[in-house]
């Protein structure tokens, strides 16, 4: 028999958990395998807290002032206009229409500060909650949570990046293959997944490589190749993926059109709507990019029609995770490196800030309708209230997804880091 | 200015004879078209001729002297396997030995071409010869800059406007080519002044510096890190927050004072500066008020001098030829390059105790300093040994190689390529000339698009690069479905080896043969000739390509090809 056909394409690996709980419902649990059995019973634990995160990154700098936090009739305003939302008191940049009427249902932090004021180093310590150091390369958020939170049944990346930036979340010391996997707008088809060949020409390429693979395990030890390369297990893992149903998940075209429309006609829109299909096929963590927010001339403009974007595919991507009662066990965030200068530069841009700027939560547990923090309408730099660093997000995340972010993990380097030196800030927290 | 409504009918041509004119232009300026096209296209798609070795004489002085210094270094790892009681692999055969070298020093397989001239040698010196030619290959002082630079200041853009990091890896490319001696390379990158653009060494230093309202500067801690990682081999930046837990061999004040020798470099308007007068200011743990650090380094303080600015003080000590730390480091990465794996592991935690030494360190180290720190000669001593000539496999299929045999340099170790040496090699073996810098220009263009491409998809391992690290789906996708395969594979007699092997070879168990040669350098074993012969015989000309393909993608796909061996 070919190895190379042998991947576990078997009834069970195709099953969802809540197919599983279905089936088992209807015909009572007797049949189920000890596996199967504490899967169903693992499902069960996983649907009381959240266990995804889709990432909206704002790639270049969202401007606070334009957006999550404006200071309308200020200085630093420089004439932006403002809205009112549906929590009293709280306004919202003009192009976040839909966004504020969602605010009841999401979580504002005013009061971010990174340390890093340069694209590279700040979107690193974003991704991974760490600075850049030149003796490790820190895990990203994302892979951290898909390497603590495993799920046996996907065939599809756990991991995934839209339209990802220069700069793609990676599984750093945790390894390559907790990167994320890169696909473009979805609308493409997604890169490698089929085969170039039919498959009659796929069985003789496999039973050729068979041939190639024995003359090379000739003299070498036993374990070679299921230990020491993995080749086959990767090549395996590989083939399953290319056939599973999973992969439609990627295909926006398959949504209905008013759900495709309701996203807005752009590659993030678009990616919104894959991101959330594929939170729903099981992916743990997604990230989606929206570039175009490093506004150092004209930031009035080029934040608006950024924003317009933004809102019109958040605001659907949280209705969305709602109506398809994914929005408890899915963490949504939305920020960016860095925020941008109260002070306009002479181009009427406005340049990087990182002393105090917003991002926005949603769902999974986090306090619904609240406004962390608030950083005063000063041209200078002063601390924000209540400052939250960015390192306190990512433990505040993990925690809410049951993982310890002080625990130590340690490195291939034989040097123990733990999975965020950040606060866990309760009072994000639905349950603080 | 004259009038243009009443032009002078004497400047104008009679419409006969303008029209004659006119075409007569035409032609010249097609013909000129035609002749310049062809004038580029020849220029694009011209090959250079590759020359012999220069510095080649199998008797020559410097080779019998590498022989020498590899044959005492064999002596150390033959008494550590005799009392390990461990017996070596066999010796790998030349071809092998070459595939390695030009994956070390290139990045990438060699050519078909290559192959051809390799075989052409004496049996006696055929890697020597390799390596002599590899060693004048512009592709081999790039390429192991670039792998150098990576310890030195990592793989990111850095700052934006005052690095460089295009500049620092030609620069350090230039000193390998010109062989300049290492201790004096590193004294210029740790002491560099002047503007990173004039003075490529200075981005070094520039690499570092912190754009924020805090400071504007080089940062000292960042210049301790890398300077003690990259040429010391230690790793004293753990306890720059708290004293050493493991083994209390350095106490954070090590790592400061050390730090405190950067701390006079600064940015100015002619680029990097001393400032006699700045200091290097701490808040120790459990302090509340920050304390002035002054320079001290941390072990063999007698070898530091006197005179000096600081950095040029920590220069000097550094790269003294008695502070054995610099020239084990040097070792320990030029073997890692070559050899796939560090000799001591994790590559920048070299114990500074003899004792704990592995075999073959000292020796090398010792052959190091004492020639000059040339890199060139280190890079032939470690691959003239013999733990760099042994098989990677046994010749008795009952006893196959065992993790005590690796664990011990008694077999050559598997090591995952590169993703850029997996792209360079698909590259190339599609290929069947050598993609150097005689290359036909259009086919190097074309080589350094797809390979950026690929390593985009198949991703970057970074700086930690001799990491145990885990293959991935998307680089299985890439090899079965991507497009630089499919291309590389397609039916194109311009350029694709699979095609002109098609065409050329004479019959199927030469085409099978060279397609072995091109993607593994090695020829096929009965068991694989026969079954791809068989596949062969009896087709029509489109068919055969079919299977030619099929042989490729296999080949492309199978372990041997992804992992250095």
């Amino acid at each position: 028999m070919n190895p190379f056909f042998n991947h576990a394409c078997g009834t069970s690996d195709h099953w969802s958990r809540r197919t599983l709980l279905k089936t088992a419902g209807l015909s009572g649990l007797g049949w189920l395998t000890p596996l199967a059995d504490s899967l169903a019973i693992q499902s069960e634990k996983n649907r009381t807290r959240p266990r995804s995160v889709i990432l909206l990154w704002m790639q270049g700098g969202i401007s606070q002032l334009d957006t999550f936090d404006p200071h309308p009739d200020t200085e630093v305003a420089y004439g932006a206009r403002t809205i009112k939302t549906a929590l009293p008191g709280i306004q919202l940049g003009e192009s976040l229409v839909q966004t504020a009427e969602l605010l009841p249902e999401m979580t504002l932090v005013r009061s971010m500060v990174s340390l890093e004021g340069d694209h590279e180093r700040a979107m690193y310590q974003a991704k991974t909650g760490y600075r850049i150091n030149p003796s490790v390369l820190h895990a990203s958020l994302g892979s951290i949570i898909c390497h603590e939170l495993p799920d046996s049944q996907l065939d599809i990346p756990t991991h995934v990046s839209i339209l990802p930036s220069q700069w793609p979340a990676r599984g750093g010391y945790l390894g390559a293959q907790w990167d994320a996997f890169k696909i473009g707008d979805p609308t493409q088809a997604i890169p490698d997944v089929s085969s170039r060949v039919d498959d009659e020409r796929t069985k003789q390429r496999l039973a050729d490589l068979n041939v190639v693979e024995g003359a090379f395990a000739q003299g070498r030890a036993a374990n070679l190749g299921s230990e020491r390369t993995l080749h086959r297990d990767l090549m395996a893992k590989a083939r399953r993926m290319m056939s599973s149903d999973q992969l439609a998940a990627f295909d926006v075209k398959q949504a209905p059109a008013a759900e495709r429309d309701a996203y807005g006609d752009t590659p993030f829109g678009r990616g919104c709507l894959a991101a959330v299909r594929l939170i729903e096929s099981g992916v743990r963590c997604v990230e989606v990019t929206l570039n175009g927010w490093d506004t150092h001339a004209n930031n009035a403009e080029g934040q608006q029609t950024q924003a317009a974007i933004l809102d019109t595919a958040m605001a659907a991507l949280i209705r969305d995770l709602k109506n398809r009662d994914l929005l408890d066990e899915t963490i949504v965030v939305c920020g960016s490196e860095f925020g941008r200068t109260p002070k306009q530069n002479p181009l009427e841009g406005r340049d990087h800030w990182p002393h105090g700027f917003s991002i926005a939560l949603a769902g999974g547990g986090f306090r619904k309708g609240y406004v962390h923090g608030s950083t005063s309408p000063s041209m200078e730099k002063t601390e924000p209230a209540d400052k939250v660093m960015v390192a306190d997000i990512h433990a505040t995340i993990q925690h809410a997804l049951g993982i310890d972010p002080e625990y130590e993990y340690m490195t291939p380097a034989n040097r123990p880091i733990a999975f965020s030196e950040g606060r866990v800030r309760r009072e994000l927290l639905a349950d603080a | 200015m004259s009038d243009v409504t009443s032009p002078n009918p004497s400047a104008v041509p009679t419409p006969s004879a303008n029209s004659e004119n006119r075409r007569w232009q035409g032609w010249l300026c097609i013909g000129a078209i035609v002749v310049g096209f062809a004038m580029v296209a020849n220029w694009l798609w011209r090959p250079n001729s590759r020359p012999a070795p220069h510095h080649f004489h199998p008797e020559n002085q410097e080779l019998s002297g590498v022989r020498e210094s590899a044959r005492i270094v064999d002596d150390a790892f033959a008494n550590h396997w005799e009392k390990e009681t461990i017996s070596p692999a066999p010796p790998a055969d030349d071809l092998t030995i070459a595939r390695r070298l030009s994956l070390a020093l290139t990045g990438t397989i060699p050519s078909l071409e290559e192959v051809r001239s390799i075989e052409a040698q004496p049996e006696n010196h055929r890697v020597q010869w390799w390596l002599s030619r590899l060693l004048e290959d512009p592709r081999s002082s790039d390429y192991v800059a670039e792998r150098l630079a990576r310890a030195y200041v990592g793989v990111e853009n850095g700052p934006f406007l005052v690095y460089r990091r295009r500049r620092l890896v030609r620069w350090i490319s230039e000193q390998l080519q010109s062989h300049r001696p290492y201790d004096e390379m590193v004294r210029e990158l740790i002491s560099a002044e002047g503007l990173w653009t004039t003075n490529p060494a200075a981005n070094f230093i520039t690499a570092t510096i912190e754009q924020n309202d805090k400071k504007e500067g080089p940062d000292q801690i960042q210049l301790a890190i890398r300077t003690t990682r990259a040429f010391l081999g230690v790793r004293i930046d753990c306890v720059q927050c708290h004293d050493d837990k493991f083994g209390d061999r350095w106490k954070q004040e090590d790592f400061h004072q050390l730090a405190a020798f950067y701390s006079e470099a600064e940015m100015k308007l002619t680029g990097v500066r001393d400032d006699r007068k700045k200091h290097h200011e701490v808040q120790f743990r459990g302090d509340s008020e920050t304390s002035t650090v002054s320079p001290v380094v941390p072990f063999a303080p007698e070898l530091m001098p006197a005179q000096g600015s600081h950095r040029e003080q920590l220069a000097a000590w550094t790269t003294h030829p008695e502070n054995r730390a610099f020239a084990r480091t040097a070792v320990n990465r030029v073997w890692a390059i070559l050899y796939g794996q560090p000799l001591v592991s994790p590559i920048d935690d070299i114990p500074l105790d003899p004792a704990q030494l592995p075999p073959g360190m000292e020796l090398l180290a010792e052959d190091f300093i004492t020639h000059d720190f040339d890199i060139a000669r280190l890079i032939r001593v470690i691959a003239e040994s013999r733990p760099y000539q042994l098989d990677s496999r046994s010749h008795d299929p009952e006893q196959p190689i065992t993790e005590a045999q690796e664990k011990n340099w008694a077999a050559f170790p598997l090591t995952r390529l590169r993703p850029e040496q997996v792209a360079n090699s698909v590259v190339q073996a599609s290929y069947l000339d050598t993609i150097d810098e005689a290359a036909p220009f259009l086919i190097q263009l074309a080589k350094f698009g797809q390979q950026q491409d690929f390593v985009k998809r198949y991703g970057d391992l970074g700086e930690g690069e001799f990491d145990e690290q885990s293959g991935t789906i998307p680089q299985r996708l890439l090899l079965m479905n991507g497009k630089l395969v499919k291309e590389r594979t397609d039916n194109n007699p311009v350029i694709n080896a699979v095609t002109r092997i098609n065409s050329l070879a004479p019959d199927p168990k030469t085409a099978v043969e060279a397609a072995y040669l091109c993607l593994f350098t090695r020829r096929p074993t009965k068991v694989e000739s026969a079954h791809f012969v068989q596949l062969l015989s009896n087709q029509g000309k489109n068919a055969r390509h079919r299977v030619m393909e099929d042989l490729y993608w296999s080949l492309l796909n199978a372990t041997e090809f992804s992992w250095n061996h």
